[in-house]
């Protein structure tokens, strides 16, 4: 039987590689009948929403701009690598 | 070619600000990453006009902020690597001796209205920055950059194992932040 925190490691596993079929089952039957590792289960999965939703909201954010100094200073850079 | 760079920067960079700053988190290292691959295309030189130079722009970027990810790793001191291989004693904290919960995680959820969902994100953001450098780095490139698993082994020069074993203290360390900081 697995410990949640064993399960708790293969359900991050998950998220980054397939699992074997031994560790599905023995996952799968944990998550039968422990809650609080369908929780985690959950924690994760919103994680994940959250962080494309973060990763969007930036990408969209017409009030970020490049700041003009760094700007200027990526200019004089590239003109002193040319020289 | 200076002034092509002008132009890039004029019509291309907040662009490529946004994207760096939404992968890397953190200013400077966007800042960086749009200097580099500055750099990299006017060096390169390689734009052949067959996509639009915005498309271009960003595949380079692409890989900038996979190599800026690789130095905050590589500069990181040796002791950490070596603390990798002791995991199990950083995770005291979340299990007790039989491998039980110690705090059950709890109910998260993901607020519908607008301005509560803002503070939602904006509590995992200050999540994100405390996590480790180390670790930041490599969930970003995973979990924000949606860098394959096998790329990140690969990129980084990690094993299979330390990358798993990261990201699941990322993971963890993320979900307990927001399970203190947001219910």
């Amino acid at each position: 039987m697995l410990t949640c925190k064993q399960a708790s490691q293969l359900i991050s596993q998950s998220l980054d590689h397939p699992l074997s079929w031994s560790q599905k089952v023995m996952l799968r039957l944990h998550l039968l009948m422990c809650i609080p590792c369908n929780q985690f289960k959950q924690q994760l999965k919103l994680l994940r929403v959250a962080l494309q939703r973060i990763r969007n909201a930036t990408e969209n954010d017409q009030n970020i701009q490049l700041p003009p100094d760094v700007k200027d200073r990526i200019m004089r850079t590239i003109e002193s690598d040319q020289q | 070619m200076a002034s092509n760079i002008n132009n890039w920067l004029n019509e291309h960079g907040d662009y490529l600000y946004r994207f760096a700053l939404a992968r890397l988190r953190d200013p400077h290292l966007a800042e960086d990453a749009v200097q580099e691959t500055m750099l990299a295309a006017i060096k390169g030189n390689s734009f052949g006009g067959e996509s639009s130079a915005r498309t271009w722009l960003t595949g380079i970027l692409k890989h900038k902020i996979i190599d800026l990810q690789r130095k905050q790793i590589r500069e990181q001191p040796v002791s950490d690597l070596v603390d990798l291989d002791n995991s199990d004693s950083t995770m005291d904290d979340f299990f007790d001796q039989t491998g039980h919960w110690i705090d059950k995680p709890q109910t998260l959820n993901m607020p519908d209205n607008n301005l509560e969902q803002k503070q939602f994100l904006a509590v995992l953001d200050e999540c994100m920055s405390r996590l480790p450098k180390k670790l930041k780095a490599i969930f970003l490139l995973r979990d924000v950059h949606e860098l394959e698993n096998e790329n990140i082994c690969k990129e980084l020069d990690i094993t299979a194992t330390n990358a798993w074993v990261m990201l699941y203290r990322a993971r963890m360390g993320l979900r307990k932040c927001l399970e203190l900081n947001w219910i």
